[in-house]
């Protein structure tokens, strides 16, 4: 099944005729993914890339039917644009970009608190890679070549050190079910927890990875979570253990500021759940290999 | 992006928030003036750098005559402070804050600061002023009041004035208190603040509230809306490099290693650096090139890292994902036929086109060692240091 996203999935694009929509709009076409139109405000009754452009979410989603939606508009816009996906009714919303201020992501929260639990959207990012579901959808940045289909599940804040464990396990013939990047950011849409949480309930993730770095306080809550909640095997690498204290590593939120934040402190909270711990970078495939051949 | 106690004070101010009288000196002849103009016969004379527990480094005198004032800022203006907050080399005191002296009954601790676990504002107070939050939390947590305000509608006067009484204030100073909390959170939550930090909050004498110090920080992925605190921002206050490869788009922290190393994506670089210390190395620096690596950047990291003496040997390690490998490649070949690098390269790449990539690196006549992995880069590049130290 994976999660989020699969083959019956109807994609929009917001920030759909700008150049970076564009180009990342061929990529995932390309790979497959049913992309059924996009929105551009004031460009709505175009075609671009043989595909409708409309002036808003709302009527996208009244004339396509679309479920999940991909956001390029630039950071001083972007929370606008995820209220407005959150509004029309789309269910899957990752947001790619990079710099939307603080305060604006906590109002984007407290937006998609006004819906249902069964009706709210779930917002991935941003300042992340994106979702992809190997052989059925991508809903991202990615170089789609490197994820095998498969069991494991991926939750991740950075693309690139996502991308290496991805290709650690196809080099290792290890598939991937669902791929999930949360993003660098101190307020993010959704947390480990909550793709935890929809990785146990899939038929077709048997093993799920974790891949955190340093600040926050998401791994330590996904550790805390997993101990009740989750049955299946756990494996996470956490990055940033030479990272000094205080200092912002590259993304927003990868600062330790407090304690349990650092590497370390991370390592330890997740190991006392009985999550299996990569001990470095270049071994992940080789641990999520280990656990799989003792399941 | 962080700003000076005298101009956290000024934007407090116009929330309502009341501080001690103040005047701005650069010199002391300056500090003398404002002192006359403040009147009065006690002074405090504050360095200015952005950091926090200046008073146990030296950076805050108390004076009772002009000429103690001029001394104070004669011995301040052009030292450096170090504190626990700005790191082993210091920050450079270029401007003093001359204040009357206030009369303090009681001090407090006052923040505001983004809560990551509740994704809101939170207020964090104490009855137990003076010390840093993390020793208030060590030595006194029960003292320690949190108060969460809710994103739809703000803070409200009710919440100012339970955090008010939870600190134990008089009832005749209740509502001026309630007035500082609130004029912080207005503060905090009009101007993109990540932080509003007042240590201490006071009780004078005659039963006024102020604010007698207070530290800001803002979102820099918001300074574009808020150009009047984008402005305030004090260059000498930050590490150069650091200014330098911010303002040329790299993502750089420079750390104490001699094993520098240019990469794509936050994740990947702090995952690289694991490595190498894993390897039995030390990372110099952390640098994030970003997704698009173009040839230029490649050009501006290049220099940036190859300029640092502390740097033997580099390492990149890029991993391509729309940016290709092959293009990759010709970025690290185009800069490096532009700039003579000494230090020893350990490139590897990986991704989409890797194959295209190597060619390009092979066909060029640039000097390298080639790694496959992570892993094995990392483990060259502490046996490269290793040659170096045999030559």
């Amino acid at each position: 099944m994976a999660i989020l996203i699969t083959n019956d999935s109807k994609i929009i694009i917001q920030g759909f005729t700008g150049k970076i929509g564009t180009f990342h709009a061929e990529e995932m076409i390309e790979y497959g993914t049913n992309v059924v139109g996009g929105v551009t405000p004031g460009k709505g009754g175009q075609t671009h890339l043989g595909k409708p452009v409309f002036n808003t979410v709302k009527e996208a989603v009244k004339e396509t039917g679309a479920d999940s939606s991909i956001l390029f508009v630039p950071p001083a816009f972007a929370a606008d644009s995820a209220m407005e996906a959150a509004d029309a009714g789309i269910k899957t919303l990752v947001a790619i970009t990079d710099g939307i201020p603080a305060h604006d992501m906590i109002k984007v929260k407290r937006y998609m608190r006004r819906y249902k639990n069964e009706d709210r959207m779930t917002m991935v990012g941003p300042n992340c890679a994106g979702v992809i579901s190997p052989g059925k959808c991508m809903l991202g940045i990615m170089p789609g070549h490197i994820y095998k289909e498969g069991n494991v599940g991926v939750i991740g804040r950075s693309g690139t050190l996502g991308y290496e464990a991805a290709q650690q396990m196809k080099n290792l013939d290890i598939g991937i079910s669902t791929s999930v990047g949360i993003g660098g950011d101190p307020i993010n849409g959704s947390s480990f927890k909550d793709h935890l949480a929809k990785f146990e309930n899939d038929d077709e993730t048997r093993v799920i990875l974790m891949i955190g770095e340093i600040g926050g306080p998401q791994e330590a809550e996904a550790a805390e979570y997993a101990r009740e909640n989750i049955s299946k095997p756990i494996i996470a690498y956490i990055a940033g253990l030479t990272a000094p204290k205080g200092k912002r590593m590259g993304h927003a939120g990868a600062i330790v500021s407090s304690k349990g934040e650092s590497a370390a402190d991370k390592v330890e909270i997740l190991k006392n759940a009985g999550i299996t711990i990569a001990k470095n970078p270049s071994v992940i495939g080789d641990t999520v290999q280990s656990v799989l051949n003792n399941l | 992006m962080n700003i000076h106690e005298y101009q956290a004070k000024e934007i407090l101010t116009k929330f309502g928030v009341s501080t001690p009288r103040g005047g701005l000196a650069y010199s002391p002849e300056n500090a003398k003036d404002r002192a006359t103009e403040l009147g009065g016969d006690m002074w405090v004379v504050k360095a200015q750098i952005h950091s926090g527990a200046r008073g146990k480094a030296g950076g805050i005198i108390v004076c009772k005559s002009l000429q103690e004032v001029s001394d104070a800022a004669n011995s301040l203006l052009g030292k450096t402070l170090v504190t626990n907050q700005t790191g082993p080399d210091g920050l450079t005191v270029q401007r003093i804050y001359i204040e009357e002296a206030t009369d303090i009954k009681k001090e407090y601790y006052l923040g505001l600061v983004f809560d990551r676990s509740t994704e809101s504002i939170m207020v964090v107070a104490s009855s137990e002023g003076g010390m840093s939050i993390e020793e208030i939390a060590k030595e006194k947590p029960d003292s320690i009041i949190r108060s969460k305000v809710e994103a739809a509608v703000g803070m409200q006067s009710f919440q100012a004035r339970e955090i008010a009484f939870a600190l134990g204030f008089e009832t005749k100073a209740i509502s001026r208190c309630a007035q500082a909390i609130l004029g912080c959170y207005k503060a905090f939550s009009s101007s993109d603040a990540t932080m509003v930090e007042i240590n201490p909050l006071v009780l004078t004498g005659d039963d006024h509230v102020l604010a007698l110090d207070c530290k800001m920080s803002f979102d820099d992925n918001a300074l574009y809306r808020i150009p009047q605190i984008a402005e305030l921002r004090d260059k000498t206050q930050e590490d150069s490099k650091e200014t330098y490869a911010h303002d040329r788009g790299l993502n750089y922290i420079a750390l104490d290693g001699d094993i520098g190393n240019i990469i794509n994506g936050a994740g990947l670089a702090m995952a690289s650096m694991d490595m190498i210390q894993l390897a039995g190395g030390q990372p110099a620096n952390f640098l994030d090139v970003g997704g698009g690596a173009t040839p230029e950047k490649f050009v501006k990291a290049f220099k940036l890292i190859s300029g640092d003496p502390k740097v033997k040997v580099i390492l990149i390690n890029i991993f391509a994902g729309i940016n290709r490998c092959d293009w990759v490649a010709q970025g690290i070949v185009d800069a490096l036929n532009q700039l003579n690098i000494d230090q020893p390269l350990i490139i590897r790449l990986a991704g989409t086109n890797v194959d295209e990539g190597i060619k390009i690196l092979k066909d060029s006549k640039i000097k390298y060692i080639e790694a496959f992995t992570l892993e094995e880069a990392a483990n060259k590049a502490v046996q490269a240091l290793k040659d170096l130290g045999k030559k």
